[in-house]
């Protein structure tokens, strides 16, 4: 029996959270650039301070600008609600901060973008948080790091460099099963090649910085909540099931029913903790965001094009991309991310070290620069960048090659992408 | 809180406040497959400004144990003595679509123990399509979508809503998917077979207001508006841009207009 459509995802992209302006009727998302909004009367104020009513106070929590762009995220992603933050990172540590405190554990994929990593190995241990890092590939290893504290399991969609995919269902029956929920970063795959929400993810974080906003000129992130966990039965988040004198005397799970998540993050992680993102960035991202669908699939066309052309180069000893069927994930991308897996991946080089640095700056159309997911091509050697300082011994033992290239594929003509690269492979073999 | 009530748990919202017998009490009753937290915030605001604010979850639905009652008067009749449990005074009782025939009955059977009624998204008959009752009665996931889509105005979708960063049709697509299987379905049915609207209208003594959305697809003003000629001194506020879901849609304006109709 079918019923009636809900709006595509090219649509929601285009208009999701945004109607014109009431007052002066603008197409586009105004910058509501302020930092506070005049209450009509002391009811309303008083209304709003005890979350009575709906409407905004101080931009520190909420802005007109940024809900546009929280709600098309909510939308894109099928989840009942979006916090925006002013980064990625700042998305992490308030997803995270919202369901643990001091004795709490996490179980974590152990392929991570630098920055997570850190933040659960040596930063939040300094708070009494402590994660179990284990093999993405091995869904059973979440279930084994389970203990009675652990408060959430975290992992990437795809990781990076090394393109290992997530199996999101079975990670997801395993933390399900054990009452916890399942934050997924899904930074590089975007809603529009993998939701994580259809497969059974509780939680998702953004790096807006990447491929949602696209030109690579804001810095953002966001949480989404599916709003489906079951926050009561699973008894280890008081913080959600009883009423908090500290939050105006909220019972997140009995108030917000399905929303409970994601208006604790807002209420206490913008509140407290103040990682809020700026009107002007919002809008910005925004931008970005309306053209994403088109993006991708150019972004996913190219990467393609790209790594299979690297598999074919004598300079090359390994292309790492799940998209292609020599990698160990194929299967599962293939299931999983039937649009593509995305348009970051690595592949060495044959030369080490200094072959790498000769390639690198034998690039003219790949910008050699810490960042993925720009319009525009990228490229970074950790081996002479990131983990300069590693010795080859080091290196090898955290699992990157002295000739591990990492590339960001764009949205240039793919030809002069595959020009750029044989130019440099040529060099660097010199 | 919870109360165990003819021989089932029932859950009521009040806020975290304990009800005092000397406040007034104003209680809200939701619509079809909902629950309690449909209207949160006006719980939160009444209960802050002087009164026994009450939101019960029907018999099996949300936190409520027991199976879903199937009549409109059942559900009417349950509220009453839902009250009497309590021990608190006479109501203003406001309900949402199916909760609005619910407070319409109520405000009938009850006599003085119901001191004013607001209905919201109201229409009498409230003739649910075959193709909607249908998909209920096989618990086909289809009644959430129509009830989803049909429940908003079509801006709901495109979003823009005065609680920040939520997903307005996605919350109520979640709210849908937690009823339980059937709940759905005796819900539309007892709005659907309900016929006893007309002599209900006729024995209200208390004021009534109208609350209705100028988009509402699922019981449109048209039809609310005839109807309420019959309900004496009857008061029709009418939220412009407003679909069915006017808790949700345009929570100031429904807020507004329930301070009016309750106070």
């Amino acid at each position: 029996m079918s019923g009636p459509r809900y709006l595509g995802f090219d649509t929601l992209s285009l208009h999701a959270g945004q109607r014109p302006d009431p007052t002066t009727g603008s197409r586009a998302t105004p910058i509501y650039q302020t930092t506070s909004f005049v209450f009509d009367d002391a009811a309303r104020a008083a209304g709003l301070f005890s979350v009575g009513r709906a409407g905004y106070v101080y931009s520190r929590i909420a802005n007109p600008t940024v809900s546009v762009l929280e709600e098309r995220l909510a939308a894109l992603e099928g989840g009942v609600g979006a916090v925006a933050t002013g980064s990625g990172m700042a998305a992490i540590h308030v997803a995270i901060s919202t369901l643990v405190g001091a004795g709490s554990h996490v179980v974590s994929s152990r392929a991570l973008y630098g920055g997570t990593h850190n933040l659960l190995a040596y930063t939040l241990p300094r708070f009494g948080v402590e994660t179990t890092f284990v093999d993405p590939r091995d869904p059973q290893a979440f279930a084994r790091a389970i203990r009675p504290e652990t408060k959430l399991v975290f992992a990437e969609t795809v990781g990076n460099p090394r393109g290992e995919v997530l199996d999101i269902p079975a990670v997801a029956a395993i933390a399900h099963a054990a009452g916890v929920p399942l934050v997924i970063d899904a930074t590089l795959t975007t809603p529009c090649l993998l939701k994580p929400f259809e497969h059974g993810a509780d939680i998702v974080v953004h790096s807006l910085t990447k491929f949602i906003g696209g030109h690579g000129i804001a810095i953002g992130g966001a949480v989404v909540d599916a709003g489906r966990f079951d926050w009561e039965g699973s008894g280890r988040f008081p913080q959600l099931t009883e009423r908090d004198m500290g939050l105006n005397e909220l019972d997140f799970a009995e108030d917000f029913g399905p929303a409970a998540y994601i208006m604790r993050v807002r209420l206490e992680g913008l509140r407290d903790f103040g990682a809020t993102l700026s009107p002007t960035n919002a809008f910005h991202l925004l931008q970005g965001l309306e053209t994403l669908p088109l993006r991708m699939r150019r972004h996913v066309e190219n990467a393609r094009h790209i790594a299979e052309f690297l598999g074919g180069q004598p300079a090359v000893e390994q292309v790492t991309y799940a998209g292609l069927p020599n990698h160990p994930d194929y299967a599962l991308a293939q299931r999983l991310l039937p649009q593509g897996c995305g348009a970051v991946f690595s592949f060495v080089l044959k030369g080490g070290r200094a072959a790498g640095r000769k390639f690198i700056d034998a690039l003219q159309v790949f910008s050699h620069l810490a960042n993925v997911g720009d319009a525009k091509s990228l490229v970074i050697h950790p081996a002479s960048t990131t983990h300069a300082r590693l010795s080859d011994e080091a290196l090898a033992k955290a699992g990157i090659e002295e000739g591990l290239i990492r590339l960001s594929i764009g949205l240039e003509d793919p030809q002069d992408l595959v020009d750029d690269l044989t130019r440099a492979l040529n060099v660097s073999q010199k | 809180m919870d109360i165990s009530y003819q021989g089932a748990n029932t859950y009521i919202q009040t806020a975290g406040y304990a009800l005092d017998p000397a406040k007034p009490t104003v209680c809200f009753v939701h619509g079809a497959g909902m629950d309690h937290a449909v209207w949160t915030l006006f719980v939160r605001h009444f209960s802050r400004n002087g009164y026994n604010a009450i939101a019960p979850d029907l018999r099996g639905h949300g936190r409520s144990g027991g199976d879903a009652l199937t009549t409109i008067e059942g559900c009417a009749g349950w509220l009453l003595g839902l009250f009497d449990a309590l021990g608190v005074g006479p109501v203003a009782v406001a309900g949402h679509s199916m909760g609005s025939l619910v407070a319409l009955q109520a405000a009938a059977d009850g006599g003085e123990r119901v001191r004013a009624v607001a209905l919201l998204g109201f229409g009498y008959p409230m003739a649910v399509g075959a193709p909607l009752l249908d998909a209920a009665r096989a618990n086909d996931h289809a009644a959430v979508d129509m009830m989803t889509i049909w429940g908003h105005d079509f801006a709901a979708q495109i979003g823009g809503h005065q609680v920040p960063g939520l997903s307005i049709t996605n919350v109520t697509k979640r709210r849908l998917d937690a009823a339980r299987p059937g709940v759905i379905h005796a819900d539309l049915n007892a709005c659907h077979t309900y016929t006893g609207g007309v002599d209900a209208a006729a024995k209200i003594k208390c004021p009534v207001t109208m609350i209705l959305g100028d988009r509402d697809r699922m019981t449109p003003v048209r039809g609310a508006r005839e109807f309420a000629k019959q309900l004496a001194g009857c008061r029709v506020e009418v939220i412009p841009g407003c679909g069915h879901g006017m808790m949700e849609e345009k929570p100031e304006q429904t807020h507004l207009a329930l301070v009016k109709a309750l106070a």
